[in-house]
């Protein structure tokens, strides 16, 4: 009887009457994480934009979440299994669910998709991310005047992109209020592994370093800075109580106003697969509170930054930038394109180590 | 810095990145040792690691999280040696369940400490440290630590020189044979079993309570894993196992700093250094078919049914 149903069900379902009845219940939202939301960092922060969207929009949403999603083809059946269970709108939240995404999503031209960090688009996938690059330049401001061994250790997860040019935008603001820092880079090759994540902290702490900043999802290296007394900077989430004593700051994520947007763009029929790159105006991310250790100079500091950040009258990535060899990438007076920065792979000066390939 | 500082530096983190392994693979040795392999080492670490945390939070405790971690890798231990020894079942099948379960339930039961921090355990020194300058990172180390040191070598004593490990070895050699002596097989495994279960217990204890002392899911990363390998790679001997553990350790930190200072060094290939340096050592012993029998216990994975 119930495959008999079933059946009766599957034929019926491209019709557009059957689309009809879907749409006149509730909207079904569904969020793919690549963690899990007790990671206290990235997949949290998604988390907390789906529970935004649930209490916006009430009864009239239905958002489902799967979260320790691994990239690969494990992926590829959870997004199809999602879309199959009638979600209109799917959000995958993790770079290397990119190819798993455009596939599903060619397969089911009724759902739309929303990808987050990736650049491959469709009729019905739209990206997302944030400039996360902005709160490095603040941060990088605030870790110059506080370094006092001027080494800088900074924890990396994936040589991409993404994460590169955080490494030289924070470099490139650290160096211009301190021309004798250095920043010392650590791949530790995961995105969130606290034991990982640590250890590389104190191999940072060891050779001197008394700023950590990381680009990795676990609290750890805050904790590891906060044991030995040394600076830190949060990422993700607002890692403070790891570290009331040394977090200076974190780069917090927040996707609570993008989410709110698309599903209303769903709901209204106005969507469309764009392309986002929102910024500290857009309010896709923000620095937690200051430590308020900082002196007042440096507050100054780096509130000045943030709001010229935002209202445009700073660049994190103005001329001049010179490269680790010493040559000019960029001269004065120009600035980097988007492209530059989405294709960035070399460290500025004052970085050191060779960057992996 | 000075390079002696990093030094010391280097080697107390390598230290603190082999107890876990330690712990965890000793447990693994003895229980392996009675013809018993427990696939679960990575499960029970969990466990044990979100057992321990939530009691030292709970109680403010460091030794009430330390004995909740090691009870805690106790009842999954026994939960696998009912199935097992009791029951029957595929021993190969039921650890890797065991790991399942142990994550999912650790998420489970950990959902309401994810993030809430926690003092590391306190730190016992070496006596007359004040006589050796510098040396402080090193010989300052908390309970586990010190315990995984003393226990390689109690161990090696226990199974080399004693009766009981005597028995514990001809059950896990020919547990036909033991029985006939009249040794109770099952009641020997099982003791193995559990203690395996404390040692991991409290190898994820060591990541959660004194390592990055706070707890977030999955936070082992694979060292259950590892920790069975170093059994292997230590041809089921407690001191190789130390020596192993620390290599292991060591190439982890070792790497950290030469990335720190400069060094391009390919990540991948080091996180496959210790099962290729396991698969290395299995290649070795397998050549000789006597070397074999000299080290691996014969009754390994077998399972015991008296009548037959």
């Amino acid at each position: 009887m119930t495959a008999v149903l079933f059946g009766c069900a599957a034929t019926l379902s491209p019709t557009p009457a059957a689309a009809e009845d879907a749409a006149s219940g509730p909207l079904k939202v569904a969020f793919v994480y690549v963690g899990p939301v007790g990671d206290h960092g990235w997949s949290y922060q998604h988390d907390l934009g789906r529970r935004a969207v649930e209490e916006r929009f009430g009864g009239k949403v239905v958002t489902t979440m799967v979260e320790n999603v691994s990239e690969g083809a494990d992926a590829e059946r959870v997004i199809e299994e999602l879309a199959e269970a009638g979600n209109k709108l799917i959000f995958t939240t993790s770079f290397g669910f990119m190819n798993p995404t455009i596939k599903v999503a060619a397969r089911h031209p009724e759902v739309m998709f929303e990808h987050a960090t990736g650049y491959k688009r469709s009729p019905n996938v739209a990206t997302y991310s944030a400039r996360f690059y902005e709160g490095r330049t603040v941060v990088g401001l605030i870790a110059g005047k506080m370094t006092k061994s001027n080494i800088i250790g900074y924890i990396g997860s994936h040589p991409i992109p993404e994460v590169i040019s955080g490494i030289n935008a924070f470099t490139l603001a650290l160096r211009k209020v301190n021309p004798k820092a250095e920043v010392r880079v650590v791949w530790v090759n995961a995105w969130y592994d606290p034991g990982k994540e640590a250890a590389a902290a104190k191999a940072l702490l060891d050779q001197g370093a008394d700023v950590i900043c990381q680009h990795t999802d676990s609290p750890a290296p805050v904790q590891a800075a906060a044991e030995r007394g040394a600076w830190s900077v949060g990422q993700s989430s607002d890692m403070t109580r790891f570290g009331p004593n040394s977090q200076l700051t974190s780069i917090v994520d927040e996707w609570d106003v993008y989410y709110i947007s698309r599903v209303q763009a769903v709901l209204s029929g106005t969507w469309k697969p764009t392309d986002t790159w929102g910024g500290l105006k857009d309010k896709m991310l923000y620095l937690a509170p200051y430590n308020p250790a900082l002196p007042k100079d440096v507050l100054e500091l780096a509130e000045k930054a943030r709001v010229d950040i935002m209202d445009g009258t700073l660049n994190p990535f103005a001329g001049p930038i010179i490269g680790q060899d010493g040559k000019e990438i960029l001269p004065a007076g120009k600035t980097l394109s988007d492209a530059d920065i989405l294709r960035m792979n070399y460290y500025v000066e004052g970085v050191q180590g060779k960057l992996p390939r | 810095m000075t390079g002696f500082e990093t030094l010391i530096g280097i080697l107390a983190a390598t230290i603190a990145a082999a107890t876990p392994l330690l712990l965890a693979a000793l447990g693994e040795l003895v229980v392996e040792r009675a013809g018993v392999l427990n696939l679960g080492v990575e499960g029970m670490m969990l466990v044990g690691a979100v057992a321990g945390f939530a009691a030292a939070v709970a109680t403010g405790s460091p030794a009430a999280g330390i004995a909740a971690a090691a009870l805690a890798g106790m009842v999954m231990a026994l939960l696998f040696g009912v199935m097992t020894i009791t029951l029957l079942a595929n021993q190969v099948a039921t650890g890797l369940a065991l790991t399942l379960f142990g994550t999912g339930l650790s998420a489970l039961a950990g959902r309401d400490f994810v993030g809430i921090p926690l003092n590391p355990l306190p730190r016992i020194a070496v006596p007359g440290l004040d006589l050796l300058p510098g040396l402080e990172p090193l010989l300052s180390q908390d309970v586990l630590v010190w315990l995984g040191l003393a226990m390689a070598p109690a161990l090696a004593l226990f199974l080399g020189r004693s009766r009981a490990g005597l028995v514990l070895r001809a059950v896990g050699e020919n547990h036909g044979a033991a029985h006939e002596l009249g040794h109770p097989v099952a009641a020997v495994r099982y003791g193995a079993v559990i203690f395996g279960g404390a040692m991991a217990g409290l190898g994820g204890a060591y990541l959660s309570l004194a390592y990055t002392p706070m707890w977030a899911e999955n936070m082992t990363a694979g060292r259950g894993w590892i920790a069975l390998a170093l059994v292997v790679f230590a041809t089921w001997r407690p001191g190789r196992v130390l020596v192993g553990a620390w290599l292991f350790g060591g190439i982890t930190i070792a790497h950290l700093h030469a990335q720190g200072m400069g060094f391009a060094v390919p990540a991948q290939f080091l996180s496959m250094l210790p099962y290729l340096a396991t698969i290395a050592v299995l290649v070795a012993i397998s050549r000789d078919a006597a070397q074999i029998r000299l080290n691996a216990p014969a009754c390994l994975g077998k399972v015991f049914h008296p009548e037959r």
